[in-house]
């Protein structure tokens, strides 16, 4: 498919055109930071971010949401959120990690709840053009994104550089102002990328992301899991903001005049307690050390074993952001690690 | 983004079954026999399902039946939860939810023939071993010796009497009971599940153990098989999660790298090697 050119001026036009034909989600500003929300001007679309509060998981499993509805003791009946929607903005280490989730909510049993909002959903997503205060993309191999988008973005001055990668995407951009990409164009693009694959790099991990599953095979009862987790308050922030992390539970609720219930899920997080706990009131990870850990293992040797070895942290750093004992650092973590261990 | 499920089946839809008969066992324990209202519901000992009561909830628990008897299947429901109550105050005749059955971890039913058979059972522990000790008195000529021990904390709280009493008469099945914390009525053995070890007669290392209770009672009988140096391919533990997904995606019954619901709930003890958090 071709890559084209789009003024800064026509891409806003193009977006009220958007905007005009239905649902697009974008990051805007929210107070000094950004987040994504329901778009309702060009002018408000910031595509300069550096880093958004919430990833743009929440589209595809949200913070709840009800997957049947039943009468009271009787069957259940599937409900689908199959609305069309456009996610404007991603960027590539949050694609990487919408890219991780379809993978897993696809494989041994196929989630058609996830996969008909993903189907429901087309991506444009967008190079970093500011590096957030904790992103470390580059160490992670995810600062630019070459799959799972319908048009990448890359902003390159006055004009960004607009790349269908789908039918779905060619067909919308078909709609847009544009120019065939020139040699000095794609030049410009390859710069981008060439630079952020160096400087989203707030914290520089001292290895491939590849070698970190064996090094945790080694690290297991190293004293970093007890030592970090000292100060962990078990609030379950660091899963909050993670775009990788999907652990749900799954619970009804029933009407106010007890005829009819629904079947719904809500986002859960392996560092609270409870998580683990079992009729009975035994608990298996019942030891802050045991969550923190698991949670670092998730990252970087469990979720990898089940998608072909990517690293499910992809470098955002929002949990370095959002962790009050500041101790969520997977970097730092793993670097200790590297420290203590060594590359064996 | 051509991501799509292969077939478009809600793989968290519960299937109708209407209880077929229904019985409280003790204070706590209710049993059901359920027969799904579509179709034919195949499993293999040791699977699980997901039993819902609409509008309360979903809950897993492990088949006790043998797919060996007669059509329908058969569950032990121990009153502990939100459906749990729910499903203690339903009857004959009344509807539930299923999914599954769940667990390609399931007793080792093809490995086990020929092989002399332990079944160490704690407290509630006997519900989910009861499907595979019927399936090998059913297939009787198919197995070598076979013992069942069986632990309860007190008198009031055995289950299946009539049955474990029958397991005795057999002749062909060395039945030990013992009980934790006997009234003076109680005859047999006292004291916990591991006091039964040594009164088996049997060779245990070249045996097969099937273990399932208590998360603390596993501790306790690992030990015993330790000092008597009981291979670890020989012994087989039903781990009991919170599945509460049961398709290896919501992550509460992951152990390490391993969802119980998918790769268990029955695993082999060597195993567990690569799963510290198991036990």
């Amino acid at each position: 498919m071709s890559v084209k050119t789009i003024t800064k001026d026509n891409f806003a036009k193009f977006v009220e055109v958007l905007i005009g034909q239905g649902n697009v989600i974008g990051v805007q500003a929210k107070g000094d930071r950004f987040d994504y929300a329901a778009l309702k001007s060009a002018e408000d679309l910031r595509l300069d971010y550096d880093v958004t509060l919430q990833p743009p998981k929440k589209y595809f499993l949200p913070p709840a949401e009800v997957l049947m509805r039943c009468t009271a003791g009787g069957p259940y009946k599937s409900e689908y959120a199959d609305q069309p929607f456009i996610l404007l903005g991603v960027h590539p280490y949050d694609m990487i990690g919408i890219n991780q989730m379809d993978e897993l909510f696809k494989q041994d049993n196929c989630d058609a709840h996830y996969m008909t909002r993903r189907n429901s959903a087309t991506i444009i997503a967008c190079d970093v053009v500011k590096a957030s205060a904790n992103v470390f993309a580059s160490s992670m191999g995810t600062a630019v994104v070459r799959q799972g988008y319908d048009v990448l973005l890359t902003d390159i001055g006055n004009d960004y550089v607009a790349e269908a990668a789908t039918e779905k995407g060619q067909t919308m951009l078909a709609n847009a102002k544009t120019t065939e990409a020139d040699e000095a164009a794609l030049k410009s693009r390859e710069a981008v990328w060439a630079r952020n694959k160096k400087t989203l790099n707030r914290h520089e991990l001292k290895c491939t992301p590849s070698y970190l599953p064996k090094l945790l095979n080694r690290a297991y009862d190293h004293p970093v899991w007890e030592e970090r987790a000292r100060t962990c308050f078990s609030c379950g922030s660091c899963n909050l903001v993670c775009p990788t992390c999907y652990c749900f539970n799954m619970q009804d609720d029933v009407s106010w005049d007890l005829k009819a219930g629904t079947r719904g899920r809500e986002w859960d997080g392996c560092l609270l307690d409870g998580f683990t706990e079992v009729a009975g009131g035994h608990e298996f990870r019942k030891h802050r050390f045991n969550r923190f850990r698991h949670r670092l293992y998730r990252k970087a040797k469990y979720v990898p074993e089940k998608i072909g070895g990517q690293i499910a942290c992809v470098g955002c750093g929002r949990c370095v952001s959002a962790c009050l004992p500041d101790i969520a650092n997977p970097v730092s973590v793993y670097n200790r690690l590297l420290d203590d261990l060594g590359i064996g | 983004m051509g991501q799509q499920c292969a077939e478009m089946k809600d793989v968290y839809l519960p299937q109708s079954a209407t209880i077929t008969e229904a019985e409280a066992m003790n204070v706590t324990e209710r049993y059901l026999r359920l027969s799904m209202d579509d179709g034919p519901f195949d499993y293999i000992p040791g699977q699980f399902v997901e039993v819902s009561v609409g509008g309360i909830g979903e809950a897993p628990i492990t088949i006790s039946s043998s797919p060996t008897q007669s059509d329908g299947f058969e569950l032990v429901v121990r009153k502990i939860g939100n459906v749990t109550n729910a499903i203690h105050n339903l009857n004959r005749g009344d509807k539930l939810g299923i999914r599954g059955p769940f667990g390609r971890g399931t007793y080792p039913v093809e490995e086990a023939r020929g092989r002399n058979l332990v079944f160490v059972c704690g407290g509630i522990g006997l519900v989910p071993q009861r499907s595979f000790i019927n399936y090998v008195l059913d297939n009787r000529d198919q197995f070598g010796e076979v013992a069942i021990l069986q632990g309860t904390k007190s008198y009031n709280l055995r289950l299946f009497t009539s049955e474990v009493e029958a397991w005795g008469k057999r002749g062909d099945v060395q039945m030990l009971e013992t009980i934790d914390e006997p009234d003076k009525s109680w005859k047999g053995n006292v004291g916990v599940v591991t006091t039964l070890i040594s009164k088996v007669k049997m060779d245990l290392k070249s045996a097969m153990l099937l273990v399932c209770g208590p998360p603390v009672m596993y501790k306790f009988v690992l030990m015993e098989l330790e000092k008597r140096r009981v291979p670890h391919e020989n012994i087989f533990l039903n781990l009991e999660r919170k599945m509460k997904c049961g398709v290896g995606k919501c992550g509460h019954c992951q152990v390490n790298n391993t969802y119980v619901c998918m790769d268990g709930p029955v695993f082999q003890y060597s195993e567990l090697a690569t799963m510290p958090e198991a036990i």
